[in-house]
């Protein structure tokens, strides 16, 4: 094999990596979209978010620290304390619940039977408050973020691939771990979704609002506990993310590279956001590598984007979309 | 009863009106966005720089100094509005913090009449004043920097630079781009094969430029990022087993920020710097007492001592020596931003000065004049040390090129003047 096909290969792997590190941020927005018709703008908001929160336990850090010293003159920081990773991503987990049950009580709840434009602008408006509340509760500065995730290139793979090849691959351990993750979590979702009564009751309210409810299936409680999936799908990603580069603001932008995901694999299929975020990874991958020096490079963002575009022109509804008739 | 209605109106307008003038130093912050975490240092030393001369030395020339924060989020068009809407507060320098900022303000100043310092940033020929009457960026600019990087280089490699290959992976933005032509001189001069790899905004997603890199093994890799950029790069840097000694970054790729998220894998990590680095300067005792302890600390105080918190220390040290000098020239306190020009272009930076600020040896001495706004192009390397989580200086000043550097910025302000119609100065 040439040494190129060989780099080719090296560098097809590593999309199929980074397509599931874009499809972990695509499936918080397909699960709300499908439960509720809503573009969730916050969706990258929401991971910034629950990493903040995540580091913030686990340092021990006392939120609004800085609120609090403004107002009464003290110097408090920390609680004194650290807790341990898992615990404090369970709590996390209860925090992002919080809060989907805020978002639904305070402003959805509001909003229902609103045309989708309203619904996608209150998304918006909850994007740059939360971003605002994040700062206000834990901080603007980078934060390390440690689970005990591994990072850095997996020797394994190396040492076989430079027997076979000549040429060792890099892999991430990182982005090893990040598929397994998002394995587990879609193998997650599906068996709640299917097996579970609440699981059932959200496809129930997915495929129809008016004959959900008519079955006594309460809306409000459906998209709590929709907004809480994908709050807890927000925690995923920002853990993977937030350990690669640190917890900073930065990371509500990874919403960006979720959205050729979603115009390509569909807004309302699961399986739809890991094939679309697969293609969108090795397409945007190999392009750089055979095109990028070419060009000057840097064509990652965009080329992403034209991929979504093109698939859309053959595909509207996205590869995996459900096909919208409309019949007069 | 005329003079009592006088006496009324005068003393009216005397309540109305401020107790005393100040000398107002704008600072167009980014204390939210992306790039936050590196503008809340920048902008709390600034400001901690002029409380401490207001509450120790009581301002400047008897003149209490103001710093006038406005929000711009590193965004070009806000950026420019922070300058339309602080402009007629009596601004006396602006310091634009982005280099798409400056781009969009040299026109602008140069109209106003209105001074502007871009340290380590902004348009490199700005140094040329015979053009650029009103932009200084001393003490040193990006072309000295990707100079003096690989004069360092050289420096390790007994002077020969030949047959090494070195990548620049640089922010995919102006900023990012400056080095670059400086570089291909260089290479062309040295004999290195250059690499530029760009990185789009904001630089969370490096894998194909470090595989690229890893494929390439070159022997030195520059960077030129901010913000996330610098912390992914480090970390992917450390993924792949570059030698971290090897790996040098400009002065906005050098702050604690950018190496503490890959915790010990950053060890040995280089960066240009402008400065020195850490607390132990005077100055910080006086901070301490007349600022911290006295709560008046801009923002948390939790900054103190960290690479861009020292950056903005030097900036208000920078900008509070050229009113000192507009003071003396023009023998009034209250200073207009055309006289503050004036100091900046007669402004010369002593250890003395440096010594009587509590800033001894924090950086190089030097001197500005009409033909030159960017000062002598010096500047050090500091190397990262993961496990006292600390910057050493591990080079005495470096001299950049300028039988390179020079030419390209007589060049490059040449063609700004023509396109620009502007008549040469300093005759």
């Amino acid at each position: 094999m040439s040494e190129q096909w060989i780099f080719a290969l090296e560098v097809t792997l590593n999309g199929l990596m980074a397509g599931v590190l874009y499809a972990l941020v695509a499936l918080g927005f397909v699960l709300i979209y499908k439960a509720s018709g809503i573009f969730n703008y916050a969706q990258g908001v929401m991971a910034l978010f629950a990493a903040m929160t995540l580091v913030g336990i686990m340092q021990g850090q006392v939120p609004f620290s800085h609120v609090i010293n403004a107002l009464f003159g003290t110097h408090v920081t920390h609680f004194g304390w650290s807790v341990h990773g898992f615990l404090a991503i369970l709590l996390t987990v209860v925090v992002m619940i919080g809060l989907a049950w805020l978002v639904q009580v305070l402003v959805m709840r509001h909003l229902v039977g609103q045309e989708p434009i309203i619904l996608f602008m209150a998304t918006i408006g909850l994007a740059y408050f939360l971003e605002g509340v994040a700062d206000l509760m834990w901080g603007s500065e980078i934060k390390t973020l440690d689970v005990g995730l591994p990072q850095g290139i997996n020797l394994w793979i190396d040492e076989t691939t430079l027997n076979w090849f000549g040429y060792g691959f890099f892999i991430d351990n990182l982005d090893i771990v990040a598929t397994c993750i998002a394995a587990l979590l879609v193998g997650g979702l599906v068996l709640f979704a299917q097996y579970t009564k609440q699981g059932r009751a959200m496809r129930a309210v997915a495929d129809d609002h008016q004959a959900a409810l008519s079955v006594g299936i309460s809306l409000n409680f459906i998209w709590v506990l929709v907004w809480s999936v994908a709050g807890f799908v927000a925690l995923v990603a920002g853990i993977v993310w937030g350990t690669k580069s640190g917890v900073q603001f930065s990371l509500s932008l990874i919403a960006l590279k979720a959205l050729p995901v979603l115009m390509l694999g569909g807004f309302t299929s699961i399986p739809g956001a890991i094939v679309g975020g697969l293609i969108i990874g090795v397409g945007e991958k190999l392009f750089e590598f055979a095109i990028g020096p070419l060009v000057g490079g840097a064509t990652e963002n965009w080329f992403a984007y034209v991929l979504a575009l093109l698939f859309l022109v053959f595909r509207p509804q996205g590869l995996f979309g459900e096909k919208i008739i409309e019949r007069v | 009863m005329k003079l009592k209605l006088t006496t009324l109106a005068l003393t009216a307008v005397m309540a109305a009106g401020p107790a005393m003038a100040d000398l107002v130093f704008p600072w167009l912050s980014y204390r939210t966005g992306p790039y936050a975490a590196g503008g809340i240092p920048l902008a709390d030393g600034y400001s901690d720089y002029f409380t401490l001369v207001n509450e120790r030395d009581g301002g400047i020339g008897g003149l209490p100094a103001r710093v006038l924060e406005c929000e711009t989020g590193y965004n070009t068009e806000k950026g420019v509005e922070c300058y339309e809407s602080t402009k007629g507060e009596g601004a006396l320098v602006y310091q634009p913090l982005s280099t798409g900022i400056t781009y969009q303000l040299i026109p602008k100043v140069t109209a106003d009449n209105i001074p502007m310092h871009t340290m380590g940033y902004g348009r490199t020929s700005a140094k040329n004043g015979k053009v650029f009457s009103h932009v200084f960026n001393y003490p040193v600019n990006y072309w000295d920097g990707a100079s003096i990087a690989v004069n360092h280089v050289l420096d390790l490699n007994e002077g020969s630079l030949e047959g090494k290959k070195i990548v620049l992976l640089y922010h995919n933005s102006a900023y990012g781009k400056e080095p670059i032509r400086t570089l291909e001189e260089l290479s062309k001069k040295h004999g290195f094969d250059l690499t530029a790899l760009p990185v789009d905004h904001p630089g969370q997603e490096q894998k194909s430029q470090w595989l690229q890199i890893r494929r390439e093994r070159p022997d030195y890799v520059f960077m030129w990022g901010w913000g996330v950029m610098n912390q992914v790069a480090i970390q992917e840097a450390s993924n792949i087993r570059f030698p971290m000694e090897n790996f040098i970054g400009v002065w906005w790729s050098g702050a604690e920020i950018d190496v503490l998220p890959a915790g010990e894998k950053a060890n040995g990590y280089k960066s240009l710097a402008l400065h020195d680095t850490g607390k132990g300067f005077p100055i910080y005792d006086d901070l301490q007492k007349y600022v911290v302890d006295a709560g008046k600390a801009s923002g948390s105080g939790d900054q103190l001592g960290t690479v861009l918190y020292n950056r903005s220390l030097y900036l208000g040290f920078l900008a509070h020596m050229a009113a000192l000098k507009a003071q003396e020239i023009h023998g009034v306190d209250e200073i207009t931003p055309a006289m503050m020009r004036d100091g900046m272009e007669s402004l010369e930076i002593t250890e003395e000065m440096m010594q009587k600020a509590g800033l001894p040896n924090f950086g190089p001495e030097f001197s500005v004049n009409c033909e030159n706004h960017g000062g002598p192009g010096l500047g050090m390397v500091q190397q990262w040390d993961a496990n006292a989580k600390s910057w050493s200086l591990i080079t005495d000043p470096i001299a950049s090129d300028k039988d390179v550097v020079n030419p390209l910025i007589l060049a490059d302000s040449g063609a700004f003047a023509a396109e620009n119609k502007i008549a040469e100065r300093c005759n």
